[in-house]
C-alpha cells in the first residue's frame, strides 16, 4: 500500500488522506474514469449521503421550512415571468398554489423514462416537463444521456466507478478481461460512454453471460482483497449481499450498462435562470447549465449539485434582493392555473378512457431503452419517435380503475406519464435530428463527431397543442473557448474539426508562449476570464497546498 | 472461474414458489376505509426483493396500494416497514430469505399516511430540531477561499461510522420506550448526539449534551431492550453508543 494510505471519510466536511504526507487530514480524493489526476473528493462510499445530510442539518439549523411530500405539477407564468407553481400534496391529494419571486427546479434527472436506470425511482424528469410545458422555457441537449457501465443485473443499482478506479476488472463469459483489447491505454478507466459502448459491443459479439434477466458481463473486484472491499467499498459489498445475495470478495458481480445521467435539462444562463422565462431557475441535474456538455465525468454530479447549489443559490438570493424583480402577483393568473390543473385531474379521475397508465409507462421505457439507448441509428430513432408520439396520444385517453381519495398512486402515474412522454420525446427527437456522434450520443450511422456542423446546443420547446418538440440550435463560439474541441485521448482521431479550431488553438498557443513564466491566473484571464461570471462572494482564489493564501 | 458463473448467474428456468402477501391496508384519507388485512398472490422471481414484489402488485393487481420507495438501493431509508413483524428496509429484503407467507404492515410510532407509508420525515425533523443535530461552531465568518480544516483520518472515520444512519425509523419502531413515550428521541437521536459529540468542530460541552438528552426522553428513558441495535439495517453500533452516552451523562449528572 502507499504511504499515508487512502482510508476514507469525512463527516462530510473534512477528511482523510492522500498519499502525500502534507495532505494528511484533508478531504480524500481519488481517480475516477476518464481522469488523469486525483480530482474526485469522496467520503468512503457515501459521498452523496454525507453531503445530503450536512445540507439538511444546516437547513434545520437555519430554521428553513421544508415542505415534504409536495409535488409541483404546473408552473404559473404569463409567458415572460414565472410566479410560482401549482402544487399537489402527496398525502392528502389536495392542490395548492405557491407564489414566489423566484422559482427553482432542482428535481434531478429523468432516468425513469428508461427501463434500466441507476437513478432513484423518483427521477422521472417531472421538473424538465414542468419547464417544457410552459411552452416558453426550453430544454437543452436532452439527447445527451449517459449510461453507466456497472449497474447490477437486474435491479440497475449502481456500483460505484470506484470499483474500477481502485483496480477492479471487467470480464466476459469466458472470464477474459476484454477492455485492454479495445482500449489498450485506459482499459477499464476509459470514460463512461466508451466503457459502456465497449461492453455492449462485446455482448453483441456473443461474449455476454446469459441469464433470465438478459445478458450481462462480470465486474471482478475479488482481486482487491477482502480488507479493501470491506473498508473502501463497503456499500458495494452491502449492495451485492442485500440485492443479489453474493459476496463480492469471493464472486464476480453481474453488471450491464444502465441509464445513469441526464446531461441535458432546463436551459439556463450562467446564473441558473431560464433564458426565456424570468424568475424560473434550475440547478443540478435538472439544468442544462453547461457543466457537462455531451458527456460527464465521474464525480461531476456531486460537483454539479454542490457547485450549482452554491452559485445558483447565491444568484437566486441576489435576484430576490433586487427591487426591479419585485412582482405584483396577478391572482387571476394563479387562479387560472389552479383551475386548469384541478380540471385536468378531475377529467383523469372521471375519464372513461381505456388506457392503463402503468402500461403506457412500461411501453415508454421499453422504447427508450431499445431505440434511444447506447447505440442509436436513424431508422430506430424515427421508429421510436413515432411510437412515443402514439403513446402520447394514447396517454390522453387514460382511464383509472380507482378513484380513492388521498394521493391515489394510479392518478399519480397517470399525470406523470403524460409529462414523462414529452421529456422522452425531447430526448428521442433530439437524438434523431443530431446526425453525428458526440460524447454519450452515439449514432451508428454517423459515427464521427462533426464539429463543423454540430458544435451547437439542441434546444427543445414544446408549443401549445404540439405533438412533437420544436428544435432550435444554439451555436457555440470556438473563438471564446479555453480548450477548443480536440482529441479526447481515446479512440481514433477521426472527427471533423470546426473551421475555427485551428485558428483558436494557434491563438491560445501564442498567448501561452508570450506569457511563459506568468502565473496561471494571468494566463487564464487572458485566454478565458470567468470570475466576473461568479457571484461577488465567490470570486476569490481557492487555496491549494502548493498555492497557500496569504494571511 | 466457471464455478463463479454457475453459482452467480441465475440461468435456466426453474419453478418458482407462489408467494402470498398479507398486507395491512388503511387509507386515513378515505372515510370509508377501515384497517384490514388484504392478501395478494405473486409468483416469485430470481433475485426478487420486496420492492420488485410490491411494484408488481401495484402495477398488475391493485393500483391503490401505498408504499414508499425512493432509491430502492438501501441508502435513502424511505421504505422501512414491518416485515413479518420486524422493522426493516423492504428494498433490501430478498423474498428468498422469507417463507411463502409474508406479512407486511406500516411502522408503528410514526404518523400513518396510508397502507405501508408512514411519515418518518416529520418525526425526524422534530427530533433534529430538539437535539440540534448540526455542528455548532463558534460564530465566525466562513472563508470559502481557504483550504478546509484538517481532521485526523481515524477520527473522521469514526464519525463517518455513525454518520451512515439513513433515518429509516426502524430503530424507533423496534423501541419499547418509543411505543410508550411520544417524546423519546430513540436510538437515531442518541446516535446523532454521539456523532456530534465526537466532532471536534462542535463546541458543545458534555453539560450542553446533558441538557439535550440527560432525562427520560433521552438516554435515561432507554430500557436497554436494544431492539434498535438488532434491526438497524446499517448495522450501526447503537448498543455501544447508547451505553457510552449514558455513562457520560451519568457522570455529568452526578457532578
Amino acid at each position: 500500500m502507499r504511504k499515508g494510505d487512502r482510508q476514507v471519510i469525512i463527516n462530510s466536511q473534512k477528511v482523510t488522506i492522500t498519499e502525500r504526507d502534507e495532505a494528511q487530514g484533508l478531504i480524500a480524493q481519488r481517480d475516477f474514469g476518464g481522469t488523469k489526476k486525483w480530482r474526485t473528493c469522496y467520503v468512503s462510499d457515501g459521498t452523496g449521503h454525507a453531503m445530503l445530510y450536512t445540507a439538511s442539518d444546516r437547513a434545520i439549523a437555519e430554521g428553513i421550512d421544508v415542505h415534504e411530500r409536495k409535488e409541483a405539477i404546473s408552473l404559473i407564468h404569463d409567458g415572460h415571468r414565472c410566479y410560482g407553481a401549482v402544487v399537489r400534496d402527496l398525502i392528502t391529494g389536495e392542490l395548492s398554489v405557491y407564489l414566489a419571486k423566484a422559482t427553482a427546479l432542482a428535481t434531478g434527472g429523468a432516468g425513469k423514462v428508461y427501463r434500466v436506470t441507476t437513478n432513484a425511482i423518483i427521477c422521472e424528469g417531472i421538473g424538465h416537463a414542468l419547464a417544457l410545458e410552459t411552452g416558453v422555457a426550453c430544454l437543452g441537449n436532452m439527447e445527451a444521456v449517459q449510461f453507466h457501465p456497472t449497474g447490477i443485473v437486474p435491479l440497475g443499482i449502481l456500483v460505484t466507478e470506484g470499483c474500477r478506479g481502485d483496480g477492479g476488472l471487467l470480464r466476459d463469459v469466458d472470464g477474459h478481461r476484454f477492455m485492454p483489447d479495445y482500449e489498450p491505454e485506459k482499459k477499464e478507466l476509459a470514460s463512461r460512454d466508451v466503457v459502456s459502448r465497449r461492453m455492449e459491443e462485446h455482448i453483441r459479439k456473443g461474449k455476454g453471460v446469459k441469464s433470465r434477466f438478459g445478458e450481462h458481463l462480470w465486474l471482478d473486484i475479488t482481486l482487491l482483497g477482502r480488507h479493501h472491499i470491506e473498508h473502501n467499498l463497503r456499500e458495494v459489498k452491502e449492495i451485492c449481499e442485500s440485492f443479489m445475495g453474493i459476496d463480492p470478495a469471493e464472486k464476480w458481480i453481474p453488471v450491464r450498462p444502465a441509464h445513469h445521467y441526464t446531461m441535458g435539462g432546463v436551459r439556463t444562463n450562467h446564473t441558473g435562470e431560464s433564458q426565456q422565462l424570468k424568475g424560473l431557475f434550475a440547478a443540478g441535474e435538472a439544468a442544462c447549465w453547461d457543466m457537462h456538455g455531451f458527456n460527464r465525468l465521474g464525480g461531476n454530479s456531486v460537483a454539479e449539485t454542490v457547485v450549482a447549489g452554491m452559485i445558483v443559490g447565491e444568484f437566486i438570493s441576489d435576484f430576490c434582493d433586487k427591487k426591479e424583480n419585485d412582482i405584483d402577483i396577478p391572482m387571476s393568473l394563479a387562479q387560472q392555473f389552479y383551475d386548469s390543473e384541478k380540471a385536468k385531474l378531475g377529467s383523469l379521475l372521471n375519464s372513461a378512457g381505456k388506457e392503463n397508465a402503468f402500461k403506457l409507462n412500461t411501453e415508454m421505457q421499453e422504447i427508450m431503452t431499445s431505440s434511444v439507448g447506447i447505440f442509436r441509428n436513424g431508422d430506430a430513432l424515427a421508429e421510436g419517435v413515432k411510437h412515443l408520439q402514439d403513446l402520447l396520444k394514447r396517454s390522453r385517453n387514460i382511464g383509472l380503475t380507482s378513484k380513492v381519495p388521498g394521493v391515489n398512486p394510479e392518478l399519480v402515474m397517470a399525470y406523470r406519464v403524460q409529462k414523462m412522454l414529452k421529456v422522452a420525446l425531447a430526448i428521442a427527437y433530439g437524438a434523431q435530428n443530431r446526425t453525428e456522434s458526440r460524447g454519450a450520443h452515439f449514432r451508428e450511422d454517423y459515427p464521427h463527431r462533426n464539429d463543423q456542423e454540430w458544435l451547437k446546443r439542441t434546444l427543445a420547446f414544446w408549443r401549445d397543442g404540439a405533438d412533437l418538440p420544436e428544435l432550435q440550435y444554439e451555436t457555440l463560439d470556438v473563438m471564446k473557448m479555453e480548450l477548443p474541441p480536440g482529441w479526447r485521448g481515446y479512440g481514433a482521431k477521426d472527427y471533423i474539426d470546426h473551421p475555427d479550431t485551428a485558428k483558436r488553438q494557434a491563438e491560445i498557443d501564442e498567448i501561452r508562449k508570450q506569457m511563459e513564466g506568468s502565473d496561471r491566473f494571468a494566463v487564464q484571464d487572458k485566454i478565458m476570464p470567468f470570475r466576473d461570471k461568479l457571484p461577488a462572494s465567490l470570486r476569490g482564489r481557492n487555496e491549494r497546498l502548493d498555492e497557500p493564501l496569504n494571511g | 472461474m466457471s464455478e463463479t458463473q454457475k453459482t452467480a448467474a441465475p440461468g435456466g428456468q426453474t419453478r418458482h414458489r407462489m408467494l402470498t402477501f398479507h398486507i395491512l391496508r388503511y387509507n386515513p384519507q378515505d372515510p370509508d376505509s377501515k384497517p384490514h388485512m388484504q392478501s395478494y398472490q405473486l409468483e416469485e422471481a430470481e433475485g426478487m426483493t420486496l420492492f420488485l414484489a410490491l411494484s408488481e402488485i401495484r402495477e398488475h393487481q391493485d393500483p391503490t396500494l401505498q408504499y414508499d420507495f425512493v432509491c430502492r438501493a438501501g441508502i435513502c431509508g424511505s421504505c422501512s416497514m414491518l416485515i413479518n413483524g420486524r422493522p426493516g428496509l423492504a428494498c433490501r429484503t430478498l423474498t428468498k430469505d422469507l417463507g411463502t407467507e409474508i406479512t407486511l404492515a406500516p411502522l408503528p410510532v410514526f404518523e400513518l399516511i396510508g397502507d405501508l407509508s408512514v411519515n418518518t420525515g416529520k418525526w425526524m425533523r422534530g427530533m433534529s430540531e430538539r437535539l440540534e443535530t448540526w455542528v455548532h461552531t463558534k460564530e465566525q465568518e466562513l472563508n470559502l477561499d481557504k483550504a478546509e480544516e484538517r481532521m485526523d483520518p481515524d477520527l473522521a472515520e469514526s464519525i463517518y461510522e455513525l454518520d451512515r444512519c439513513v433515518e429509516c425509523g426502524s430503530c424507533v419502531a423496534a423501541c419499547g420506550t418509543a411505543q410508550m413515550r411520544n417524546d423519546f428521541v430513540g436510538a437515531v437521536g442518541m446516535n446523532k448526539v454521539a456523532r456530534f459529540k465526537l466532532d471536534p468542530r462542535d463546541t458543545r460541552t458534555d453539560d450542553d449534551f446533558y441538557e439535550l438528552v440527560g432525562d427520560d426522553s433521552g438516554v435515561f428513558g432507554c430500557m436497554s431492550l436494544l431492539g434498535c441495535h438488532d434491526v438497524c439495517p446499517k448495522e450501526l453500533p447503537l448498543q455501544t453508543q447508547i451505553a457510552f452516552l449514558r455513562r457520560k451523562m451519568i457522570s455529568v449528572g452526578l457532578k
